[in-house]
């Protein structure tokens, strides 16, 4: 004790005690003050720049989200589009197929009933054309019976052969 | 650790150079230690006890050549204020006598030096008589506002502070990331406000932060000065320690709230009766123990080392004649290598502990009462 006493000083004691208040003035005013503010807004500003990353991740993220939706949903949507073309073109080609025989049918059918009545006519023709060959042959036959027998009898035979050429 | 590795890289230069500056004065003492009045047993002995205390001058070393005695170093001012008011002269004016033997005759008054102290002699006398434990008997002490060498040293740490501290200011005005040399003070700053300020003190740190800052680099750097090879020991100086223990005892005596007072005087929770007991105990650990304490660790550590560390350099020149000139060096020279790292340390450490104290004490000052 007797020794730390001796090493004690009051007047450096005062002395250090005046100058180190000034200090702790000195550097409060000068350096630390602006030193921590700086350090504080330096820090403030590197967490809200962080939090703002975080917060940008977050919102691509999201936005990430709603795309691969998106692209479901439009890849979906094609999907069945291409479904439903698919249908109608099958759909388009049966009816075409359809409508096509019906129409050929149709045609074969009045092509059929044209040939028929042709046919019909063609054959009241022949039949009112046998019928008056018939009956000019019928004439001439009365006609050269009547002047002459030979006659007669070879013309009947002429137009008969005529008859069976046509 | 990670910070006071780095402390020691970044330092290892400085420690060379004092090295090297203390390794040059041995030789140079060794060369002529026959008869030689320096290098004697008790010259090195008083030169250690004259070193950790504090000075009028500042003296690097002293040799011996053409049969007298040299001192290295360079006088500071003495200004005293005595019987007949301001006096004011350089330290040089005693020629380095310390026995009360010269006397300084100035504003009317007559000073004489005696053990680092300072005495004006009484009116009349021409001569210092001593009583029989030494002391002057016809002399009083003036109040020495001297710039010794403790305040030339705290003057120089405090300008090193303003222009370092400062700069790094500066520099955050203009860009948030300073450069060069701040780029080193910036994690201290750091490391002082997060791992010191803040856990010990609590939301309430910023207020207690400016102090607790200049403490911690005022003591860490006038601990690096004092193992640079200029002989300074500022926090080596009892008036410094306490006076910077005294700060801390003021900081937390007029922080203290109510909660810190009432477990302080009436402890809550505990039998009445051993209450005023506890008050005693705690108020005897708040006024005395805790300042106390603070100021012996740190003058005590910061003496050891420096009593240490000399004298083990001195081994260099008291072994030479059991060991061979060389021999003496070399253990020297890897002895105080050892400790000089380890003071490099304790420098630091030092620093770090007085102002976690202080934070802490502070802490347990503001410290509000927890809601159940």
């Amino acid at each position: 004790m007797d020794q730390l006493l001796e090493n004690f000083s009051l007047d450096l004691f005062v002395k250090l005690t005046v100058l180190f208040l000034l200090l702790i003035f000195l550097m409060r005013r000068f350096a630390w003050k602006p030193i921590l503010t700086a350090l504080q807004d330096r820090e403030e500003s590197i967490q809200g720049a962080l939090d703002a990353a975080e917060d940008a991740k977050k919102e691509m993220e999201n936005l990430q989200a709603d795309n691969e939706k998106l692209i479901k949903e439009a890849r979906a949507e094609r999907e069945t589009l291409l479904k439903e073309a698919r249908e109608i073109k099958a759909k388009m080609i049966e009816d075409a197929k359809g409508e096509a025989k019906a129409e050929a049918e149709k045609m074969i059918a009045q092509a059929q009933s044209a040939i028929e009545a042709e046919r019909k006519s063609a054959i009241a023709d022949l039949k009112s054309q046998v019928a008056s060959l018939s009956v000019d042959i019928a004439e001439k036959v009365v006609k050269s019976e009547l002047s002459n027998k030979d006659k007669q009898l070879g013309l009947v035979e002429e137009m008969l052969g005529q008859a069976t050429l046509n | 650790m990670k910070v006071i590795s780095k402390t020691i890289t970044s330092l290892s230069l400085i420690l060379l150079f004092s090295l090297t500056a203390f390794a040059k004065g041995d030789k140079k003492d060794g060369q002529n230690s026959h008869g030689d009045p320096i290098n004697t047993q008790e010259e090195i002995n008083e030169y250690i006890q004259h070193h950790v205390k504090d000075s009028h001058d500042f003296h690097l070393f002293s040799y011996f050549s053409e049969g007298e005695e040299h001192h290295v170093g360079f006088p500071l001012p003495v200004i005293l204020w005595g019987e007949n008011g301001l006096a004011a002269f350089m330290s040089s004016a005693f020629h380095h006598d310390d026995d009360g033997k010269e006397i300084v005759e100035k504003g009317g008054s007559n000073f004489v030096r005696l053990h680092g102290k300072i005495y004006e002699l009484n009116a009349g006398a021409t001569e210092v008589s001593f009583d029989e434990a030494h002391h002057p008997t016809n002399a009083s002490t003036p109040i020495d506002l001297s710039i010794t060498k403790s305040v030339f040293g705290i003057l120089l740490l405090g300008l090193l502070m303003l222009l370092w501290f400062g700069g790094l200011a500066k520099q955050y005005k203009k860009k948030p990331i300073p450069t060069g040399f701040g780029r080193v003070l910036e994690p201290l700053v750091l490391y002082v406000r997060d791992e010191i300020a803040k856990p010990n003190i609590g939301p309430k740190y910023r207020k207690y932060t400016g102090y607790l800052m200049t403490v911690f680099f005022f003591i860490w750097i006038s601990n690096l000065l004092g193992l640079l090879p200029f002989g300074f020991n500022v926090t080596g100086q009892l008036a410094i320690t306490a006076s910077l223990a005294i700060f801390t005892f003021i900081i937390y005596m007029v922080s203290g709230n109510g909660h810190f007072w009432s477990h302080q005087l009436w402890m809550p929770g505990v039998p009445y009766l051993l209450r005023p007991v506890l008050a005693i105990i705690e108020l005897a650990g708040t006024l005395i123990i805790k300042p106390f304490s603070l100021a012996v660790r740190l003058f005590a550590n910061i003496t050891a080392g420096h009593i240490v560390l000399m004298s083990l350099i001195a081994i260099g020149i008291t072994m030479q004649e059991q060991m061979h000139p060389v021999g003496s060096t070399i253990l020297s020279f890897v002895l105080s290598l050892f400790i000089m790292l380890i003071e490099l340390l304790v420098a630091f450490l030092q620093a770090y502990i007085f102002t976690m104290l202080s934070a802490l004490f502070i802490g347990m000052a503001v410290e509000e009462p927890e809601h159940h």
